[in-house]
């Protein structure tokens, strides 16, 4: 066997943070290999053509929360970035009653006020004041977390520094955290609102991919999370890449070569090689190993720290921590090929209906009874739907006249009380059929296609514990100084020369590419002492 | 009462703001939706229709149309053979412009041309002091309506419905025939992209528009008002005339004149030494050229993403940037110990989406204009006025190889 090649550094997992990673590294003169598992780069973030012509958006489907640093640090742009708008948003009832609302402010006030003429006006409050107090985050989003837990004098500077900044925030804003912290998505929206179309419209970011429901105290955060993002400077919108998410983590993969970066595809990792308390290289699965004195897993944490190195060398406080941290995925994706947009009674051949999210989920009772089936072990009878048809804004996704839609499936638990995913694949992708033609119907006579993903197949394909879209749970304590445990959210890990890099760290899941962004930075500055 | 353009009961259905404007006295839509986003993502994404017929539109024929044109025209008309298209400008004898537009050759010493603001006047009487007794001008405005299909996308749309324009290259000129209609086909455009401008008799109007529309169906097509293709035009480096520079017919002074060398067009110029052609503000350019007197040099601005975003974030506000574009002018100071030394100005404003930073077209002295030279752009920042720093970078800003890559295909 010949003598394998040196790298500077060694990126496991080629999800976007990774990519972001070896970006970055190679941007800083790094010989950089990034190496992933499956045939393609991308993770959760990819586009698969799996039936000629049509181009399915497997997991992940949206972006908005892609640190604007990166965009311009790796040139994004010259390497294809295209993020279009998702103009309108659709909220169908079940009683023929529905709330759209599109890209004009005054008419969405109008549209609301068919519901309520208060929460009309509510919604304009709220939806200010949720702007106000993201961008009073933003700037924690974009940097590395103080350690909550070092007696280093610049740590202790920083943790008092984040007291202070909080502190100064105007109250009004500080409330609306404070809100956010402790409160349910559905008591705050009792707050604010009365009509409960209107709620259920906002309730629904509160649950994404999480297992919360809107009644639970963690959806609250949930919701904040999402809103942390902006699609061409708008705030906690959101947009779709031109070729879907995995058009985006295409052109990442283009950057990291254009700075000179090596990515294998077709390389699982099946260990990270250390001595004395230091990386020395990778082991893969065909056995070949790689030296480098830098490694950087992109995985989640429990892959980070329990499987690609040995959890007794490390400190056991970290590993009860990772051990309890809590994955507990709860989300599928059924997506179509379809023959035609899907039609709601009464807005008859409306394709801007569909040109952004459509959620299905009319009232937070829908919501909450979904997620009573999730507690109780089973996929939702009535699942709540977060749909997009994506051809109808990217033509490039489907042939002529024809569509692609992608529907975001809750609740699906990782762990079924009586069954098994295998066995119940068709049913869930059954159910989502059913629960489409109650809002559409017709809908079934449309479909060419189906794809049925699993939180099984999330974690089989993309190697996100139990098939959290996340790498991990948004909740308080999983977030920030906590993420992925305290003492290590500042992406080093108890061996010199690993490094975590995926979402399972600050700022989390998403697509925010924040983890690998900041990561580099914690890296290189280590390397420059 | 406005006059309205041979599409105009098509259009009026698909203007969901309601909201119309005044082009050359016709009745235009800025957007047709309230997302000014999605028409511009349409340029760049997939396919866009646009009615530019407001545009004036003058014919040339006659044995003497050709050497009409080369005495009127700043560029050599001699480079613009019978199936080609040109972008050109005209000026006043003093070397000031007077207007720019495009002329094509539709056939043997027959010439079309458009122009912003009416020239017929003009030409006649330059004729006449030319001596030229075999030249026709005609003000063809009202005959023709003129659609621009741009975009990824429009190629495929057109060859559902002819394959005449798949052999067209780069500002070739065909005439085609679109659902039974005679129409001219140019590949030209005012978006930087691939695109097809459609000159269409008025009275088949309405067949040819309904003709692209379904054949686009597939393809998003998408209606397109004259705000997105504003701010395609700056990603595109194309000047707007009214907005990047004015007519010298009716300025005051010569501080509102531009020649064409100040505003980027020196290359229309490269060959003069050698040609000798006799056009209108030949002397005045050939001394400008020869002695370096041009006061401007026109130059694409790229503003500092984390400088824009500091100037904001730093007053406790977001950085605007979601369909900005403006006209309005702004003006740009020499870096260094002095302060607000002024250098020069920008005249069309871009917060690109796209590109993902502010950008904008701008006059510059020569020794600022060499590619990225930093300057300071003024902006206003909760009504206070902040510099922030741009770099002047090559236009076009946004170029891709498909506006002038080879078409293929066969009609269906």
């Amino acid at each position: 066997m010949s003598t394998p090649e040196r790298y500077d550094a060694i990126v496991i997992g080629g999800g976007h943070n990774g990519l972001v990673n070896a970006g970055y590294l190679g941007k800083a003169g790094l010989k950089t290999l990034l190496l992933e598992r499956r045939h393609l780069v991308g993770g959760a973030a990819i586009t698969e053509e799996l039936v000629p012509g049509y181009k399915f958006t497997t997991f992940s489907y949206a972006i908005s929360l892609m640190r604007p640093d990166i965009v311009q640090d790796l040139e994004l742009v010259k390497h294809g970035m295209m993020v279009l708008p998702l103009i309108n948003t659709f909220q169908p009832g079940l009683n023929g009653e529905y709330v759209f609302l599109g890209a004009d402010a005054d008419a969405n006030y109008h549209e609301i006020a068919r519901h309520s003429i208060e929460d009309a006006e509510a919604s304009r409050d709220l939806d200010h004041l949720i702007s106000r107090l993201c961008r009073a985050l933003k700037p924690w989003m974009d940097r590395i977390p103080p350690n909550a837990l070092s007696a280093d004098p610049a740590e202790v500077a920083a943790l008092a520094e984040l007291r202070d900044y909080m502190a100064s925030l105007d109250p009004e804003v500080r409330g609306l955290m404070e809100k956010f912290v402790n409160r349910s998505a559905a008591e705050i929206l009792d707050e604010y609102f009365e009509n409960d179309l209107v709620k259920a419209l906002y309730a629904s970011s509160g649950i994404i991919g999480s297992r919360v429901g809107p009644r639970s105290k963690e959806s609250g955060l949930v919701w904040l999370f999402h809103k942390m993002g902006d699609y061409d400077g708008v705030p906690g919108q959101w947009g779709f890449h031109k070729g879907g998410n995995g058009g985006f983590t295409q052109v990442l993969a283009r950057a990291v070569e254009g700075f000179g970066g090596t990515i294998q595809t077709n390389a699982g990792v099946s260990r990270v090689l250390y001595e004395d308390g230091r990386a020395t290289g990778v082991e893969l699965q065909d056995g070949t190993t790689l030296s480098a004195d830098l490694v950087v897993s992109a995985l989640d944490p429990r892959q980070t720290f329990t499987r690609l190195v040995d959890p007794d060398d490390l400190p056991q406080d970290l590993v009860q921590h990772i051990t309890e941290y809590k994955f507990q995925g709860t989300a599928a994706k059924v997506n179509f090929a379809l023959s035609a947009v899907p039609t709601f009674p009464g807005l008859e051949g409306r394709e801007d209906l569909y040109m952004g999210f459509t959620n299905l989920g009319p009232s937070i009772d829908y919501l909450e009874e979904a997620f009573a089936d999730c507690e109780a072990g089973r996929f939702s009878r009535r699942p709540f739907l977060d749909c997009c048809v994506q051809s109808t804004l990217d033509p490039d996704m489907s042939p002529p006249g024809k569509h692609i839609m992608s529907c975001f499936v809750m609740y699906a638990p990782y762990h079924l009380a009586e069954s098994d995913w295998d066995t119940e694949r068709e049913n869930l992708g059954d159910t989502v059929q059913a629960t489409l033609e109650e809002f559409f119907p017709g809908f079934g006579d449309l479909v060419l296609h189906r794809e049925i993903v699993t939180p099984l197949d999330i974690e089989n394909l993309v190697g996100l514990s139990e098939g959290n879209i996340f790498a991990g749970e948004l909740f308080e304590s999983q977030l920030f100084l906590n993420r992925p445990a305290p003492g290590w959210n500042q992406y080093r890990t108890p061996i010199a020369g690993y490094y975590q890099c995926g979402s399972g760290t600050h700022p989390g899941g998403c697509v925010t590419g924040g983890p690998g962004m900041l990561a580099a930075r914690q890296i290189l500055g280590d390397r420059a002492g | 009462m406005p006059r309205t353009t041979p599409f105009q009961s098509r259009l009026e259905p698909l203007n969901q703001t309601g909201i119309w404007k005044h082009w050359s006295g016709y009745l235009v839509a800025p957007q047709y939706q309230y997302s000014l986003n999605a028409e511009y993502y349409a340029i760049r994404n997939s396919v866009a229709l646009l009615d530019t017929s407001p545009l004036f539109k003058y014919r040339f024929t006659g044995a003497d149309a050709r050497a009409l044109l080369e005495r009127a025209m700043a560029r050599d008309i001699g480079d613009c053979p019978v199936g080609r298209a040109q972008y050109t400008c005209w000026c006043d004898a003093r070397g000031y412009v007077l207007q720019d537009g495009v002329v094509m050759q539709v056939a043997d010493g027959e010439y079309w041309l458009t122009a912003a603001e009416p020239a017929l006047h003009y030409f006649r009487v330059l004729a006449r002091e030319m001596g030229c007794a075999h030249v026709e001008v005609e003000d063809i405005s009202s005959a023709f309506g003129i659609l621009a299909l741009q975009g990824p996308h429009a190629h495929s749309v057109l060859l559902q419905l002819t394959d005449a324009a798949t052999p067209l290259k780069y500002f070739g000129v065909t005439s085609a025939t679109v659902a039974g209609c005679e129409v001219t086909v140019a590949r030209t455009g005012y978006t930087g992209d691939l695109g097809y401008e459609l000159w269409i008799n008025a009275a088949d109007a309405l067949t040819v528009w309904d003709a692209l529309m379904m054949a686009g169906k597939g393809y998003n097509i998408t209606p397109m008002g004259t705000t997105a293709l504003k701010m395609a035009r700056v990603e595109a480096g194309l000047l707007l005339m009214g907005a990047d520079f004015h007519t010298s017919r009716f300025a005051w002074v010569d501080a509102q004149r531009e020649t064409p060398n100040e505003l980027g067009w020196g290359w229309m110029f490269r060959k003069l030494a050698q040609d000798g052609r006799d056009f209108v503000g030949r002397a005045a350019i050939a001394t400008e050229l020869e002695q370096g007197t041009s006061r401007w040099t026109t130059v694409g601005l790229a503003v500092d993403w984390h400088d824009y975003e500091r100037a904001f974030v730093e007053a406790g506000i977001l950085p605007p940037r979601h369909e900005l574009y403006s006209e309005s002018t702004m003006s740009i100071y020499r870096r260094g110990a002095k302060e607000w030394d002024y250098a020069g100005y920008a005249s069309s404003f871009l917060s690109s989406s796209l590109l993902r930073k502010p950008i904008a077209l701008a006059k510059l002295p020569l020794d600022l204009s060499v590619p990225g030279s930093e300057v300071d752009l003024e902006i206003s920042v909760i009504r206070k006025p902040k510099n922030v720093l741009a770099r002047v970078e090559r236009m076009p800003f946004f170029n891709p190889p498909r506006k002038t890559a080879l078409m293929s295909g066969s009609a269906e």
